[in-house]
This record gives structure tokens, C-alpha cells and sequence, in this order.
């Protein structure tokens, strides 16, 4: 048994020439929470699914759980556990079906006792027999991490789990990936969300499909050299297209309200931002209070 | 590869069956399609006109004879209109369609009978409209027996070897291949279990990518096997209960006669959906969504009722039309049914038409198989 649960190196994945990932490399121990963080098409979904077999990379080798995956996907498939980004479990089948079919693929003795009490750890007993479609986002996304580790995965990949689900439910969902790691899990999770990251032993980050920095939330931060404002409130969604291409300015993204602007250098970034201090769109006597800047990633 | 689990395979046959049940519109679909086509086609089986139009040559005026002609009034089905004197003569009703039948009595009629000899009676019929001819030629038939058992009693009877005493030829005119309206059964068979089998897994498996559950189910230890034989089992056993909607339909409210054996009739059911099944899958792996399966399906439907000898007789297709119709599983089903429910044909008349299925069912199902993709890629 090797003490890494992935151990991938070089992955590389275009798709109809358009590169998706390249030269991604993770080693990753065993029983530990990495988060994987990224923007929006920077190459998480792609990684993961090749990590499990559900895409062949170009070029590249690798091994999850000491399989290797180009040719023993279907021993990766058996000891991993991968919850999609999109909901794709039958919407037209009931909480209990959906586990029952997922527990009859994987082959399992006492299937309906651990049905049973998969969908009582849910607390979802009395709904069992409601469509998984009906379900709330919430709800939904729980049913498929229970549907995942249904069959005792040793290696669980979590492809944004939290997406779409309320703050409490979120808090939830994440005490339960901590309980599975206590249990010797080995948990990745792709996320966009800082505060999950910061619940991760580490992180890998991700951009235009190569992976730029990895370590703890600190180390990552402190490595990067980047700096990055972030600018919230009323006038905040004016901002993005007057501050893009200044000098100092690398880039200027919204997550959710606030715009994130970063750059290398925090002096220059800070002479960008200046100006829009002063910028009526901002909403005038209350800017002040709603234009907040700070460090981050 | 691992081999092959009838547990997985169950386990997908069961998710099947109960998205199945769920899925109202499908499954009104499926029951839907053969009640309603049987209504449709069946009310144009169902005519039984009586007091056809027919013209008698009568070239030997016996007590037989009129005893014979009595007993063919009696039926019901024929009026004797005519008399005819000639071949042109007779023909000539014939072609304007003055008369429905031509019964012809040959002049040593008498004679041979009283010989045993089994003398021929020509029945010329008009089947161009099979609905209305086909009736009054099963009564006709009938007839050979019964006709004159009342004339040849006692020392006449044993001079009869064969059974009947008399012949009735009957010949077919404009539709010699006899294709009656209760061929609208087999065929109809045919026509529905081609559209519904291969739009219903074409549609069951695109669904599959179509939603995203695709990825989940790759996710999971499942090979192609598995996922074809579990998708398509379900169905076989719904093109069943079409096919016992269409049977049970065109017995009890048609009265189609069915002469041949069910199990015979159930192996080449199962042996044809099977098929269908197969192309709706190879559909499923080539389509990226069910707008292009439902395109494909009746991509492959059109040339599958044109070219079968459902629409027009198969002998007169020209050359290339029957290549490519001797491709299409529907065409030696056709063959196959037909001969089974009309003609009461046993396995050694069936299993020329059945081996054509079986190789078209193993070479696509094995292309499906190598279609299926086992990444996302
Ligand atoms: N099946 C596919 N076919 C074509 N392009 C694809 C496919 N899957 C991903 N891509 C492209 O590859 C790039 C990386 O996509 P990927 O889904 O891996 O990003 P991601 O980091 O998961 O993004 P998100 O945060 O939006 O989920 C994107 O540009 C995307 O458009
Ligand atoms: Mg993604």
C-alpha cells in the first residue's frame, strides 16, 4: 500500500485542441482534506474526472489508491467515491431507489440494512420515498454524498459539493467530511469558497489549467506574492470595467457581490485603485463604509 | 476488464423499470401505438361484404353442377349476375370490375366426378381489394368438402380418395402474392415494435447524457455489457405486451385468423426486438441528445417501411431496393410473422428468415458494444 492516495504527474487534457489542463501534478497522503480551488474553467472538473477514469488524459501518468489510471479505472472506480459538480443522480427516482441502485452496482451484502441506515444518517427517513428531483439543493447535494460513500471509498472526490446550498447546511456538509476523514478518508474537494479552503489541510490552486501554487492557505498566500483587493458594496459592480487594464491591475473578477482585483505588485495595485476612492459611482457619502479593501489570495 | 455481474445488471434492469413507470408519456406511448393502429387498420379488416357480383361459364348442365353453384349462392357471399360464353367474355367483367369472381365449370365435369377423377372448378378472383374477396374465398374453400355430399352418396363416395371430391381452383387476379387485409396484423407487429423498440432505448440511453446521470453512471463499476443488457431486457418484455395488445386486439375484436405456433411466434418476437433494441443502443452511442436519437430512429424507420415489403410487394421492388431491404430486420420478420400467423408455416419454413436476424442482432449489438464509451471523452 503507497503511502499517497493520488500520486499524478504531467496530466495534460485538451479538448478539440483547446487545452483544458496542462502538466498537473498532485501527491496527495493519505487520510488528509486537500480543497482544490480555481476559477471557473480552470481545469477542476477535468482534473478530478481524470483522476477517476472518467476521462483519458492526453499524456501523463498517474495512480489513485495504487491503480494506475490509464489501464485499472475499474479498481480506481471501485475504491473511490467522485460526487459530480452537476447533480446527476436519477431525478426521477426516490431517495431510497437512487442508494439502492448505487448499492447493487457496487455489489453489497446487507444492501438494505445499509440503505437503511444511510438515509438515517441523512435524517432523511421519512422523505425516503420522495423523488430525488424534488429534493432542495441542500438535500440534494447530502443525498449524493451519502449515495458516494455508500461503499466505503477509501479516496473521496468532491467536485464543488457545496455549490447552490445554504450557509448552515454548508457548515453541516463539512463537519460530515471531517467526521469521514477522522475515519481515514482521503478527501478532495474542489471549491471556490475561501472559507472551505481554510477548512483543508491544503490546497491546490488551479489557473488556466495549470496548477500555480499548493501548501496550506497560509503558504499559498504568502508564495503567490499576489495581492488582491477586493472591492464590495454598492458601486462595486461599476468597478470591474474602469479598473481592467490599469498598470498594476492583473485581473478583476467578481465572486458572488464582491470584485476581486489582483496583482503582483501591491503598491502599483494600490495606485490603480486610487482614483475610483473618489469615484461618484460609488454612492457617495456611504462609499467610504461600503467600498472595503483587503488582503487575501 | 472484470467480467460480467448479472447483480449490476439486474440493478439497471430494475432503474429501467422504474423510471418506466414513472415516465407517463412513454409508457402511454407504448401501449398507445399498437391499440391505436389496430383501430385504425382494423375497422378497414373488419368489412365482410356479402352478394359479391359474380359471373358462372357453365360449359355442363348436370344435376351436379347446379347442386355445386346452389351451394356457393348459399354462402351468402356470391350473386350470380352473369353468364358468360368466353375467356374474353369473362375477362372483360373482370377488368372493368362488373363482377367480383368468374366461377368456371369445366364441360367433363360430370363425367370426371363420376370417375373419382376430382374434377377442377376455376374460381378468377378479383383481389385487389383483399378485404372484400378474401371472405368469400375462405368460404369457398370450405366448399370443396361440402358441396356435393348430399349428390354422391353411397356407391359415388369411395371414389373420392383424396377426401374432396371436386376441386377449387382459385386464382387471384391483380394481387397474386394473395396479400389479404389480415396481413395488416403481421405487419402491423412489425411496424410498431421497429418505431417504438428503437426510439424507447435510443431515448433511454441519450437521456442518460442528456440529464448528466451519464457521468455517475461511468463513475460507477459498470461495463458496456451490463448497461446494454440491462436497458434492454426491460424492453423485450414491453414489446411483449405490444405485441399482446396487437394479437389479443386483432383475435377477439377482428377475428384475423392465427394458424402457426406462439412459441414460434415468440422466439422470432424475441429474436426481432432483440434487433431493434440493438440499433436503438448503436443510435444512443452516436447521439449526443434525444432530438438526434428520435432523428435517427426515423432515419432508420423510413427506409424499414419502404423497402421491407410492408408498403409495396418486395418482388417488385427493383434490384437495389432489395439488397438494401434484405439489411433491414423488419423485412425477414415480415416474412417470418406472416408466415407464422397467416399460413401456419412450422420452424423449417420459419428459420430462413430467422437466421438473417440473428447475425444482424450479433454484429450490431457487438458494434454497440465497441460504440459505448466508457470515459467522457
Ligand atoms: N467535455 C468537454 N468538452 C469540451 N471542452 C470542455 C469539456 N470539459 C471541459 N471543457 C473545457 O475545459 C476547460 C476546463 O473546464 P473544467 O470544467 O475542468 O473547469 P472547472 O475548473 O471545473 O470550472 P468550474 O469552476 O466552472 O466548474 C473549460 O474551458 C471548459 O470549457
Ligand atoms: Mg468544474
Amino acid at each position: 500500500m503507497t503511502a499517497l492516495a493520488i500520486d499524478a504527474r504531467g496530466l495534460c487534457k485538451s479538448f478539440a485542441g483547446r487545452v483544458a489542463v496542462s502538466n498537473a501534478a498532485i501527491q496527495m497522503p493519505r487520510g488528509e482534506v486537500w480543497g482544490f480551488l480555481g476559477p471557473n474553467g480552470s481545469g477542476k472538473t477535468t482534473t478530478v474526472r481524470m483522476l477517476c477514469g472518467l476521462l483519458k488524459p492526453d499524456a501523463g501518468e498517474g495512480a489513485c489508491l495504487g491503480h494506475d489510471i490509464l489501464t485499472q479505472t475499474d479498481a480506481i472506480k471501485r475504491e473511490t467515491g467522485y460526487m459530480t459538480q452537476k447533480f446527476s443522480f436519477w431525478e426521477d427516482l426516490s431517495i431510497r431507489e437512487n442508494l439502492d441502485f448505487v448499492a447493487r452496482l457496487y455489489d453489497m451484502d446487507n444492501r438494505r440494512a445499509r440503505v437503511g441506515k444511510a438515509i438515517e444518517n441523512l435524517g432523511l427517513g421519512h422523505r425516503q420515498h420522495q423523488l430525488a428531483g424534488m429534493l432542495s439543493g441542500g438535500c440534494k447535494q447530502r443525498m449524493a454524498l451519502a449515495a458516494c460513500i455508500l461503499h466505503d471509498p477509501k479516496l473521496l472526490l468532491l467536485d464543488e459539493p457545496t455549490a447552490g446550498v445554504d450557509p448552515q447546511a454548508r457548515r453541516e456538509f463539512w463537519e460530515e467530511i471531517h467526521r469521514l476523514s477522522e475515519q481515514g478518508l482521503t478527501v478532495l474537494v474542489a471549491t471556490h469558497y475561501m472559507d472551505e479552503a481554510e477548512r483543508c489541510d491544503r490546497i491546490v490552486y488551479i489557473a488556466h489549467g495549470k496548477m500555480i501554487a499548493r501548501g496550506t492557505v497560509g503558504e499559498v498566500i504568502a508564495a503567490s506574492h499576489l495581492v488582491t483587493r477586493i472591492a464590495e458594496g454598492e458601486g462595486a459592480r461599476h468597478l470591474a470595467a474602469e479598473i481592467g487594464g490599469k498598470p498594476g491591475v492583473e485581473h478583476a473578477a467578481f465572486f458572488g457581490a464582491a470584485l476581486h482585483i489582483s496583482g503582483q505588485d501591491g503598491g502599483a495595485l494600490d495606485a490603480a485603485l486610487a482614483p475610483i476612492a473618489g469615484n461618484p459611482a460609488c454612492g457617495g457619502a456611504r462609499r467610504n463604509r461600503a467600498l472595503r479593501m483587503y488582503s487575501s489570495i | 476488464m472484470r467480467g460480467f455481474s448479472s447483480v449490476r445488471m439486474i440493478a439497471v434492469m430494475l432503474k429501467e423499470f422504474v423510471q418506466m413507470r414513472r415516465d407517463r408519456l412513454t409508457f402511454g406511448m407504448i401501449i398507445g401505438i399498437p391499440v391505436l393502429q389496430l383501430l385504425l387498420f382494423g375497422f378497414a379488416i373488419n368489412n365482410d361484404p356479402k352478394g359479391l357480383p359474380t359471373a358462372v361459364q357453365v360449359r355442363d348442365e348436370s344435376v351436379y353442377v347446379r347442386s355445386l353453384l346452389k351451394a356457393i349462392e348459399n354462402t351468402g357471399y356470391f350473386v350470380f349476375t352473369a353468364q358468360v360464353h368466353s375467356e374474353r367474355e369473362a375477362a372483360l367483367l373482370l377488368d372493368q370490375g362488373r363482377v367480383s369472381f368468374v366461377i368456371t365449370v369445366p364441360e367433363d365435369f360430370s363425367r370426371r366426378l363420376m370417375r373419382g377423377e376430382r374434377p377442377q372448378v376455376l374460381v378468377e378472383a378479383d383481389a385487389s381489394d383483399p378485404s372484400a374477396s378474401v371472405n368469400a374465398i375462405a368460404a369457398l374453400s370450405r366448399l370443396e368438402m361440402t358441396a356435393l355430399s348430399h349428390d354422391l352418396k353411397g356407391a359415388l363416395a369411395p371414389a373420392s380418395p383424396s377426401g374432396a371430391p371436386i376441386e377449387l381452383r382459385i386464382q387471384r387476379r391483380y394481387n397474386p402474392e394473395g396479400i389479404s387485409a389480415y396481413n395488416i396484423v403481421p405487419d402491423l407487429l412489425g411496424v410498431i415494435l421497429t418505431m417504438t423498440m428503437i426510439l424507447i432505448t435510443g431515448l433511454s440511453v441519450t437521456r442518460e447524457t442528456e440529464r448528466g446521470t451519464m457521468e455517475n453512471l461511468l463513475a460507477m463499476p459498470l461495463t458496456p455489457a451490463e448497461v446494454m443488457l440491462g436497458k434492454i431486457v426491460p424492453y423485450v418484455l414491453i414489446g411483449y405486451i405490444q405485441v399482446a395488445f396487437t394479437l389479443l386486439g386483432a383475435r377477439f375484436v377482428f377475428h384475423v385468423p392465427m394458424l402457426g405456433s406462439m412459441w414460434l411466434l415468440a422466439l422470432a418476437l424475441a429474436l426481432f426486438i432483440a434487433a431493434n433494441l440493438s440499433v436503438g443502443f448503436t443510435f444512443s452511442t452516436l447521439a449526443r441528445n434525444q432530438l438526434q436519437a428520435m432523428q435517427m430512429t426515423f432515419f432508420f424507420f423510413l427506409p424499414s417501411i419502404l423497402l421491407s415489403g410492408f408498403m409495396f410487394p418486395f418482388r417488385g421492388m427493383p434490384g437495389w431496393a432489395q439488397s438494401i431491404g434484405e439489411i433491414l430486420p423488419l423485412t425477414h420478420f415480415l416474412r417470418a410473422v406472416r408466415g407464422i400467423l397467416l399460413k401456419g408455416n412450422g420452424w423449417v419454413e420459419v428459420w430462413p428468415h430467422l437466421w438473417p436476424l440473428l447475425i444482424f442482432l450479433t454484429l450490431v449489438s457487438t458494434l454497440a458494444l465497441s460504440r459505448y464509451r466508457r470515459t467522457l471523452d
